[in-house]
């Protein structure tokens, strides 16, 4: 394909588009650790990774939905039914190995990202109705299974519960696992057919289902990932707290979004990646612990966040209408569109079919 | 996907009742059928369930329902025009949390409302200008000020509460009508309703709402102004929000910085219950109002029942997936049915169109490949 040469403009615009959420969590992490140094030491390092690794695993899924222009508002209900999940398994059947625990835990997520999955095949209406709903619902059936109850650290395995803090050559366990999550997924999405597919199922859905895309199989698969990472996040989220109930992941949703969105993930689809939603879950996470070392009062946080949310949604467009402009004026002057064959890959496609109205799909 | 809703139209209950049985021309009216299911509630309710029938309770379901009825009202109309949002319980906290803090330093209550609704629009002239200035997403946008409202109401007010607001006022939020169980509030809220209606279902401006959200482009060529209108449904979306809030702030006697957390995911539910559609172009306020009732009548009726509160979260979620799930299964039931018969008539719909309702009359070179 002559799409590598091609797509060098928008490639470029690409780079400075998750370059941009890299350097202000440079900047961010040197304006804090100039004030204080203990912000760079390896303990604090450890904490904000340990923290960041739950929402990198839930972002990196909300990505792959979110490529296909869908959302997965249930994400933080199936975190929070897994994780209560998990630490039954453990008290009713203390001596549960921890890699079934572990199986157990993704495999409740994929059952809720398969009825997610079937649901908006079924209706073909949009996601974000579909799991609006099963946020409430799969909230409600944590809610009504936990009854109240409460599970604390004493009922699940030590070495479980290791798994939330322990280190490996420094690193923690948990970060390491985030991060073969995401290399997993990102491979997916950039190097594999069905993972491309995705991105041109998001850009143009009639066009990619003309063009021979089972779109409605890859949707599914798609919120079966999700549900899937999400069961596994629920997963590390108990292991990481010891203390699970039914109220876990409560709101978590709407961060996830925001992690995915700041990291330059079109909300419309069709363009974005993995990488970039992951380094915003890490920005996310980290001005969270800056506001503290900078003793800025923590109230300020979620309005920083959403400020950073209307920035990021800004600075995208921007580029994109850079981006166009750019690819007009090269038009004007050599002739044929020679972005056309990037676009129909689906790398492109960068302000198409974002027309405001249409909200998901 | 979005792209498909050329073919929705403001709304024709004559022609969508044209054919199929009763039962299907009813759910093609999704507006009757929540009205039904709103009275098959309450009638089943006040026989089965003790104390549902009793004017206190009615007091207290229709206060509960005043906030969410009134954020619905503008959302409605933000939805039928294709957009979303998502910060109205936002603004809602940011409001009440801007009336405690101008109570603490002293300003009366008078100014303070007036100055409380004002900020509202002020909040949603900035969703309003994210949107329609910047041609953002409407989905994004107000996810990011959802978060920024709400973490400025934190900033404003912090977790403190302020409750000491003059007793006539928060009395007032409560007041019922002499000798009946139907609140004040409610009745502002209805006449409120009735001139979103109006607006809506009556007047050309409300036309042109439907248009753009049908096919914004279609109706920018034919004159619309769409983003002037798009503007100030946010701004009108803002202000009504602001007033929420100072319901909330009274009725609960209480400014606080979390009052109203959580509310958009009702309001999305119960307009959307309500019919309108998520793509656009299809709706009405009724259904709206008979969906907001419902989700509270039904909540309230299983509290009474001693059903745990967690099974009112599945039956608020079950029920918003049912009510888009099912006219599409119809839909294609009722397809299969038409495609093994010949057509029988001109109200009989082809191929199941891919938006939210079935379509009264879709065009024959719309069916789906």
């Amino acid at each position: 394909m002559s799409a590598a040469a091609a797509g060098a403009g928008t490639r470029r615009a690409w780079a400075v588009r998750e370059l941009g959420v890299l350097l202000a969590l440079v900047l961010l992490v040197a304006v804090t650790a100039a004030d204080n140094s203990r912000f760079l030491s390896a303990q604090s390092v450890r904490d904000v990774l340990l923290s960041a690794s739950i929402l990198i695993v839930l972002a990196v899924g909300q990505t792959v939905v979110v490529l296909t222009r869908n959302i997965d508002l249930s994400a933080g209900s199936v975190l929070g039914l897994a994780a209560f999940a998990t630490g039954t398994l453990f008290a009713s059947a203390p001596g549960t190995p921890i890699p079934l625990a572990v199986l157990a835990g993704v495999g409740i997520g994929a059952l809720c990202g398969l009825l997610n999955g079937a649901l908006v095949a079924l209706a073909r209406v949009p996601a974000l109705v579909i799991t609006l709903g099963t946020l409430y619902v799969l909230r409600g059936v944590g809610h009504s299974w936990a009854s109240g109850d409460q599970i604390n650290a004493a009922d699940m395995p030590g070495a479980f519960l290791d798994l939330g803090t322990a280190t490996l050559l420094g690193v923690p366990v948990l970060a390491l696992l985030a991060a073969a999550v995401l290399l997993v997924v990102a491979t997916w999405l950039s190097s594999y057919r069905s993972g491309r597919e995705l991105y041109a199922i998001g850009s143009e859905p009639a066009a990619a289902r003309l063009s021979g895309i089972p779109v409605g199989r890859r949707v599914f698969t798609a919120f079966l990932v999700s549900g899937s990472l999400a069961g596994l996040a629920g997963v590390l989220y108990a292991a990481r707290y010891g203390t699970v109930d039914a109220t876990a992941g409560t709101g978590l949703e709407l961060q996830v979004v925001a992690a995915v969105v700041v990291g330059g993930v079109a909300i419309f689809g069709g363009s974005g990646t993995a990488w970039g939603a992951a380094l915003g879950a890490l920005l996310l996470t980290t001005i969270g612990s800056s506001l503290a070392v900078l003793r800025v009062d923590p109230f300020w946080q979620q309005a920083v966040v959403g400020a950073l949310i209307l920035a990021a949604i800004g600075l995208d467009r921007l580029l994109a209408a850079r981006t166009a402009a750019g690819a007009a004026r090269a038009r004007g002057r050599a002739g044929p569109p020679p972005e056309r064959a990037d676009s129909t890959a689906g790398a492109g496609g960068r302000g198409t079919g974002r027309k405001a109205g249409n909200h998901g799909a | 996907m979005a792209h498909d809703t050329l073919r929705a139209r403001p709304r024709d209950p004559r022609a969508a009742g044209a054919g199929g049985g009763r039962a299907g021309a009813l759910l093609r009216r999704w507006d009757t059928a929540v009205v039904l299911a709103l009275v098959a509630v309450v009638v089943g309710a006040a026989l089965l369930v003790d104390g549902f029938a009793t004017g206190r309770n009615a007091e207290f379901l229709l206060l509960d329902a005043v906030a969410i009825g009134l954020v619905a009202l503008p959302v409605t109309l933000i939805v039928v025009t294709g957009e979303i949002d998502l910060s109205v319980a936002s603004t809602l906290g940011l409001c009440s949390a801007v009336m405690g803090q101008l109570w603490l330093s002293g300003w009366p209550l008078e100014l303070i409302v007036p100055a409380a609704v004002a900020l509202g629009a002020v909040l949603g002239a900035v969703n309003g200008l994210f949107v329609t200035g910047f041609g953002l997403p409407s989905l994004a946008v107000t996810i990011g000020t959802l978060a920024a409202y709400r973490g400025l109401a934190f900033v404003v007010l912090g977790d403190r509460a302020v409750a000491d607001f003059p007793g006539d006022w928060t009395d007032a939020a409560i007041s019922t009508v002499p000798g009946g169980a139907l609140p004040w509030a409610m009745v502002a809220t209805a006449l409120l309703a009735a001139g979103f209606g109006v607006v809506l279902h009556a007047t050309p401006f409300g036309r042109e709402l439907f248009a753009l959200g049908s096919n914004a482009e279609a109706a920018r060529f034919s004159g619309v102004a769409v983003r002037r209108h798009k503007f100030w449904l946010f701004v009108a979306c803002g202000a009504v929000s602001g007033l929420a809030g100072v319901y909330w702030t009274l009725r609960y006697a209480s400014a606080r910085a979390d009052n109203g957390e959580g509310l958009e995911l009702a309001v999305v539910a119960a307009v959307l219950l309500g019919g309108v559609s998520i793509f656009g172009g299809r709706g009405t306020l009724l259904g709206v109002c008979a969906g907001v009732l419902l989700l509270g009548a039904l909540r309230n009726a299983l509290q009474l029942a001693d059903v745990p509160s967690d099974t009112l979260d599945i039956v608020t979620g079950s029920l918003l997936i049912v009510s888009v799930v099912a006219p599409n299964a119809v839909a294609r039931l009722r397809a299969r049915r038409t495609r093994a018969r010949p057509p029988s008539g001109p109200g009989a719909p082809g191929a199941p169109a891919p938006g939210r309702r079935p379509s009264p009359a879709p065009p024959s070179g719309e069916r789906n490949p």
